[in-house]
Order: C-alpha cells, then structure tokens, then sequence
C-alpha cells in the first residue's frame, strides 16, 4: 500500500511538512492494520525492493500486549534451561516419584534464584540498606544501556533506510580508537576536550561507515559484505596501531592497550563516584530525540524513509538515491560511533583493547529490531537489554548461571515479538479482527 | 539457462546504461594493485633468493625445490602485471568487460611475486600452504553450499554462523558420547537441520523478515551453546566434550602426484565429502528437474506456484537441506580439526561464508573459489608468520577482507541475487 503512495507524494519534495504527515499515517496505518489481521508481512512485505531492504518494513506487528507475553515466554524456556541444567534439579529428577515435592522446590531454588538476582541485579536491590544503595543496580542498567541504545539507533537508522549495517564492530573500533587518541593524548580546557574527543568518535564511526555506504553507492556493492570486510580491516587496524609504539600504545608497556583516558575527557559521572552512570546517557538521550527529528520531521528523513520503503519508486521520484545511501550509513556510523565513545569514554576509561566494543555492534542489531527501528523504541529495547547485561552479571556471580542465557532470553523475545500469531498460538488468544471480517465474508459469499 | 532469466530481468535503465557507459572500475582496480606492487616490490625490493619447496618429506616422486632471485622477480612480474593492466584498459577502451581470465592471471602473478619477496632467503613450503588453505575453507565453502542453496530457493539465509556453531557443538557432545565420529558427522546435519526449522517456520509459516529471523537465531544458537558450554561441557569435559577426531586418509594413487596429490588427496572424510557436497550442488542446481524448481521458487514463486509446484514446501525443504550442509561445515570445527568444543569456536566464519554466497554471485562454484580465497589469505599469514614477514602480521589478516572489498566494488559490482530472496510468499 505504501508503495503506491509514496511515488505520488514524493514528486512535490519542496513541501516536507505535509508530506511526512502523510507518510507516518500510511506507515502507522500498515502497521496498524496487519498488526490487525495478524499476518504482519502479508501487507507490509510487498514493498521491500532490494531483498535485504525489507528489514525496516514493521518488524513485528503485534502490540505491548504480545511483547509482554513474549518476555514471559523467553523468560519460562530460560527458566526451563536454568532448572534442566541445574545439578540439584537434577538430583531431586533422580528420586521424583518417591519425593515428587524435592524436584519443584529445587526447580523454584534455581529458577527463582537466577530470576531474583537478575532482577536485584538490574533494578533494585532489597538487601542493602537505603535507596541510594538499593538503586544502584538501576543506574547500572542505564550505564550499560548507554551503548546499547547509541548503537541501535544508528542500525535501526540504517535499516529504515533499507540498509543492513552489521559494521557496528568496525565503526565502533574506529571511533573509540579516535575518541581515546584525542582523549589520551591532547591537552585541552574542561569541557572542550570533552566535546573534542566525542565528536572524533563520531567522526571516526561515521568515516568508517560512510566508507561503506559510498562504496554502496558509487560501485553497488552489497552493503553487507562491504561492512562485514570493514569489520574485520578495522579489528587488525586497531590491533596494530595498539601494538605499535607511538600510535596508540600506551608508553613503557608491551600490552596492546592504550594509555589511560585522561580527566579532561572523561565523561563525568552524573550522581557522584559511587554510582556508574555518566553523563553519555544524557548524550544518547538527546540522540534519540535528534534521531526522531531527523526521521520523522526532517526533510531529509522523508526522503530516508521514501528510499527505504521502495527504491525504485524514490528515484522516480527525484531522491538521489545513493546520496541516500551515503547520508544514512555516514549518520548510522556516526551513531555506532557514539557507541564507541561512550565505551571508551565512559566504561572503560583505564585505556582500552581491540576488545573495547564488547560485542556491542552485533547487540545493537537486535536492540533495534526489537525497538522496531522507532527511535523511542530503540531507547526502551536498549534499557531493556542494558538490564539483561547488569543483572546477567550479578546472576552469574550470584547463583552461578552462566550469562549466556541472557543472550538466549533476549533473542527469543525479539523471536516471538516477530511473530504475534505464534506468540496468539501458544496462549490462545483470538486473533484481533478476525470474526468481524469472517463475518462480512460469510456475508459477502452468501450474496 | 540462470543467465537468460537474470538478464532478461535486469532493470531497462540499468542494461541500457551498461551499454552506453564504459566501465572503469576494472582496469582502475588493477591498476591499484599495479601501484602497491611498485611501492612494494620495487621502492622496498629486498635482496636473497626465495626458495618454494614443491613436495612434502613423504612424496613418492620428489620435485626439486625452485629458487627464485629475490629482486628481480617480482621486477619481472609487476611488469607483466603492468601490461595485463594496460590490456584491461584497452578492453574498456573498447567497450568490452575484462575477461575474468586476465583477472585470474593477475591475482595469481600478484601472489606470487608478493610471495617471492616476502620470502626473501626463506623456504615456503607449498603444499603446506595449499594443504592449510583447503582445511580452513571447508567450513566456509559447507556454509556458503548452504547459503546458495537457501538464497535461491528464496530464503535469506544470515543465520549460517548459527547453523555452523550448531553443527560444531552437536557433533562434539555426540562423537564424544558415542566415540564414533561418524556419528558426530550425522548430528552435526541434524543440528543444522534443527536452525534451519526455525529459520523456515518463522520465515515461510509466520512471514518474519528473514534477515531478522536469521541475525537472531546467530545470537540464539550462540546464548544456547554458550550456556550448556558453561553448565555442562566444561563440568562433564571428559565424557562430553572430548570427541575423537578424523584421521587423516590417503587416497592410493591420487595422493601420489606431485603438488595435487598431498593437497587434495591426503585429507580427512569431511573435506571429501565436500568435494561430493560442491559437486552434486552444482550439478543439481543446473542440471537437474529439482534445481530448476528451486532456482524458479526462488525467482518467480507466483509462476513456480503456476505450474504446480508447492513454494511453501519446496522452500522448506531446501532450507533444512542446506541447514544440513552448513552444520557439516560445522563438524570441522571440532571433529576435522581441533576436536573439543569451545565458546563461540566460529569466530564469524558464517559471516564470511555468507559474504563467499555473495562473492561468488549466488553460484556454488563461485561461492568455492570465493572460500578458498578466504582460507587461503588466513592460512598465508599462519606460514609468513613462521617465517617472519616483512609485512605487520595484521595486514595480511586484513588481506583477504581488502582484496574482498576491492573485488565486490570493483569487479564484480552491482550483484543480483535471487529475485525473490528474502521475500515470502502469500498464496492469493
């Protein structure tokens, strides 16, 4: 449906107000009205022109109600694979038809166990006295979502452009490395070098992908691999330039570790030193909202979403299709870049390793498809599995369940929030609108 | 038969623009090339004799080691590679694409003299080099089978790193359990199957965007074999997690011949059985009822539905067949070549397998030479490395995803794979 209407609104681009209006009806009304019959690719999927493109099409169709019952879902297999691996549930499984009683209570020790101390790890913590020690997982979660939520959004950025940017390893890299060497190695007042240091972060990420969107752009090579390939060259870059005595190498060492970022450029942290968070969480806050700006209210976001949800119909339409393609992956760089900075300037401010982006470049991807490429969206998804990172860890201390399973909960979410008949399926929920349609069509044969 | 329906559905404007325009990107590409061979090999020549060992201690017939002049040769040859540049340039002069012979040439003289002067008064074994070479693209070229399989059927497939690590950590616990490796090698197909289930379900019955489905499953096959790595593995190490491994079979005969023969022909099970998996993939695809209705669901599946064929099955079906061809791939991992289990023991292969499909231009055999390529470069630094190169050891890791680069920009430029990848099908 949206295919159709786009080409026509896209002739007179001189009027974006109005237009975006438009669009972020037709968009919402698709995604409303598959969410409605339940087959979420049925309507949405027929406009996808690039094979790959299709990812920023609605990624789940389904409301709060299905992800909620998604979490519930991922959290009961996570529990079923926490008990099944659990040595005393196993015990108890051996003598269960004497003392059936002995496997439930050790099913709930271990299950419940892991559960609590993922929870007191990410939220708040009942067994220390006083709210401000009690919040402190908390602001953890956010410490740890800050990341997450920069680099989703620079991948939900690039998907609703119809572009796959899996180079948020590469970009990630390339920034913190920039970010560190002006944090490391300049001398500049409070504050400036602050802004001096994270914008060479976001410069480096979004050199780094936008490398990859002109190389798109000018040869058509496919964006994937192109990122893929630039992951890998960026890795062995920073691991040499890390090695190297005078690049990035801290002096007086044989490590491949920078020096220490220095004070100056150091996000500060926002409730004072027994707390983590710092101020990049204010920084990815406000890139949210830029995002949504740019997405929804700007000019050239239209012209974003235009390409993303039919190549061919946009370039009739007058948009310039590659500059697209360079804009969205320089900004998608830029944005994983930030990701890099507040790793580097944030968490790991004692200097850094080739391993600085901690996995985050891939998290990102599924942060934004579970953010379903919203901006806003992408803020709670990233919030969401900042949690699952901080409790992760204090359940693998605490209860000594490996911090694995919160990779395998996290990606069954985002599975069953892709697929809301599934999800109808297992609790056997009416499909939304499906008797009022089956009646008018019994109505419509009967004629 | 595949090139009529591509280009018969090639956009008019771009054949058109193919026409008028004269494509550089070619000799532009070489002729880069061209220049670092100058920079390298002439501005930073080095002194000595390289000396290319050609057989292994236990070869029947024996060559003789060659020596090559340090200096000179590669002078010679970046003088060649000159030329060949030139005669790309006249070729697009003339309208007419760089025939992928003189490419081939060029990257084989280019390797060689880079070769010549690494080796500056040092031996490089060959077969060495070439035996390394085929070990580490088996489980690349498994999972680029797979991916092609799965693309032209009209599936994309981003979930072969799952589908790999699957295979690798299935095959471990089962040939450890049973001690038949064997054994190993079925369960590995079965825990590629198993991804390739969920991969299918969600795409074909629940319409998910495939690339979702695939990206997520990675995450998920990597949580889940993490987590049992961590809770059970590394508990259970002896009974579970200590498979035997495949010994190595010399082919009579065949293993004899000079250079070929310990290249090919002195490998374990699983790399045979991926020159039957290249092999019957190919000639199925292109010469087989089964392979045209394969190649049409995933190009047409409203016509492909048309005449008979059931997409939704045909689809199905296909994707678990190729899940069971990357979990092989898979098995290499552990029961080809190290043998225990660790944590995300891929390390991304599945990515660069999914880049080989694209590389290769959604054709197996393509897609082979395109893993070859890979574990070729990977292997060339492990031998330089033994030597001492001249080169930062991460700059020749970094060769092959350079050398991607610059092919997928420059040669083999706007690719088209399967129309209908990625695309579900809805019956109306």
């Amino acid at each position: 449906m949206s295919d159709q209407q786009i080409p026509s609104q896209g002739q007179d681009v001189g009027t974006p107000v109005r237009q975006t209006d438009q669009v972020s009806a037709a968009t919402t009304g698709s995604s409303d009205s598959s969410g409605a019959d339940g087959a979420g690719g049925s309507s949405t999927a027929q406009p996808s022109g690039s094979g790959w493109g299709g990812t920023l099409r609605d990624i789940t169709t389904g409301t709060v109600g299905i992800s909620v019952l998604a979490v519930v879902i991922a959290l009961v297999v996570g529990g079923v694979l926490i008990a099944v691996t659990d040595e005393d549930v196993q015990a108890a499984a051996g003598y269960f038809f004497s003392r059936p009683g002995d496997l439930l209570g050790a099913v709930g020790r271990s299950v419940g166990g892991a559960y609590s101390a993922l929870f007191q790890g990410s939220v708040y913590n009942f067994r220390r006295p006083g709210f401000a020690s009690g919040i402190k997982p908390l602001l953890e979660t956010l410490t740890f979502a800050t990341p997450l939520i920069a680099g989703g959004l620079g991948v939900g950025l690039a998907f609703r452009v119809g572009l796959f940017n899996i180079g948020g390893r590469g970009q990630m890299l390339v920034a913190a490395a920039a970010a560190g060497w002006v944090g490391f190695s300049l001398d500049l007042p409070v504050g400036l070098h602050l802004i001096a240091a994270v914008l060479a972060g976001m410069a480096g990420g979004a050199v780094w992908g936008g490398l990859a969107g002109f190389l798109k752009a000018r040869t058509g090579a496919h964006e994937v691999i192109l990122t893929i390939m630039l992951n890998y060259v960026a890795l062995y870059l920073i691991s040499f330039l890390l090695r190297t005595p005078g690049a990035l190498q801290a002096p007086g060492t044989n490590n491949p570790k920078s020096p220490a970022i220095k004070e100056t450029a150091v996000f500060p942290l926002i409730f004072g030193p027994q707390f983590s968070l710092h101020l990049g969480f204010i920084v990815v806050m406000v890139a949210t909202v830029v995002v949504w700006w740019i997405l929804n209210r700007s000019n050239l976001g239209f012209q974003f979403r235009a390409v993303g949800e039919n190549p061919s119909a946009a370039r009739v339409a007058g948009i310039h299709v590659d500059r697209m393609y360079i804009y969205a992956m320089l900004l998608s760089g830029g944005l994983l870049g930030l990701a890099g900075v507040a790793q580097v300037l944030g968490t790991v401010t004692t200097g850094f390793s080739s391993g600085i982006d901690a996995g985050i470049g891939f998290d990102a991807i599924t942060v934004a498809l579970l953010g379903r490429s919203r901006p806003f969206g992408i803020f709670v998804a990233g919030i969401l599995f900042g949690a699952f990172k901080a409790g992760g860890f204090s359940m693998q201390a605490a209860q000594g369940v490996p911090i694995d399973i919160v990779l395998v909960v996290q990606s069954l979410i985002v599975l069953f929030i892709a697929a809301p008949p599934l999800v109808r399926a297992i609790f056997r929920l009416p499909t939304p609108g499906s008797a009022p349609r089956s009646r008018a069509l019994r109505k419509a044969v009967a004629k | 038969m595949t090139v009529e329906t591509r280009q018969g559905s090639v956009p008019a404007e771009a054949s058109v623009a193919a026409v008028l325009t004269k494509s550089w990107k070619a000799p532009v590409a070489l002729a880069v090339f061209v220049l670092i061979a100058v920079v390298l090999f002439i501005v930073f020549g080095r002194d000595g004799s390289s000396t290319f060992r050609l057989s292994t201690d236990n070869d029947v017939i024996q060559l003789p080691a060659v020596s090559l002049p340090t200096r000179a040769t590669p002078i010679v040859l970046t003088i060649v590679l000159a030329a060949l540049t030139a005669l790309s340039a006249w070729y697009t002069s003339r309208a007419r694409r760089t025939p992928l012979w003189l490419v081939t040439v060029f990257a084989i003289l280019f390797m060689l003299s880079f070769l010549t002067w690494a080796a500056a008064d040092a031996t490089i074994p060959v077969p060495g080099l070439l035996i390394g070479t085929l070990g580490l693209s088996a489980p690349l070229i498994f999972g680029a089978l797979g991916g092609v399989i799965s693309e032209r059927v009209g599936v994309v497939n981003v979930a072969i790193e799952g589908q790999l690590l699957a295979g690798a950590f299935v095959s471990a616990v089962v040939a450890s359990v049973t001690r038949q490796p064997l054994l190993g090698l079925v369960g590995a197909m079965v825990a590629g199957v198993l991804v390739s289930f969920v991969l299918a379900a969600f795409a074909i019955k629940y319409l998910v965007d495939q690339v979702i489905v695939g990206v997520v499953l990675n995450v998920l096959v990597t949580g889940l074999t993490s987590f049992f790595y961590s809770q059970v593995l590394t508990t259970n190490g002896e009974a579970l997690n200590s498979p035997p491994r495949f010994e190595r079979i010399n082919i009579p005969i065949l293993s004899e011949i000079p250079i070929i023969g310990p290249v090919l022909f002195r490998q374990t099970i699983i790399v045979y059985l991926m020159y039957v998996a290249v092999a019957a993939v190919y000639f199925a695809l292109f010469h087989s009822r089964w392979g045209l209705r394969l190649r049409s669901v995933g190009e047409h599946p409203q016509a492909a539905d048309t005449v008979g064929i059931n997409v939704a099955r045909t689809r199905f079906w296909n994707v678990s067949l190729a899940g069971a061809i990357a979990g092989l791939g898979g098995a290499y991992f552990t029961l080809g070549s190290v043998g225990a289990f660790t944590k995300e023991m891929t390390a991304g292969a599945g990515f660069i397998a999914l880049a080989a499909v694209i590389f290769g231009r959604w054709d197996p055999i393509r897609a082979t030479l395109a893993g070859l390529l890979f574990g070729f470069a990977t292997n060339l630094q492990n031998v330089l490395g033994i030597i001492g190169s001249p080169v930062p050891s991460e700059f020749l890791l970094m060769l092959p995803y350079i050398v991607t680069i610059f092919a997928v920009a420059g040669l083999v430029g706007r690719v088209r794979g399967p129309a209908a990848a990625g695309k579900p099908y809805i019956k109306s």
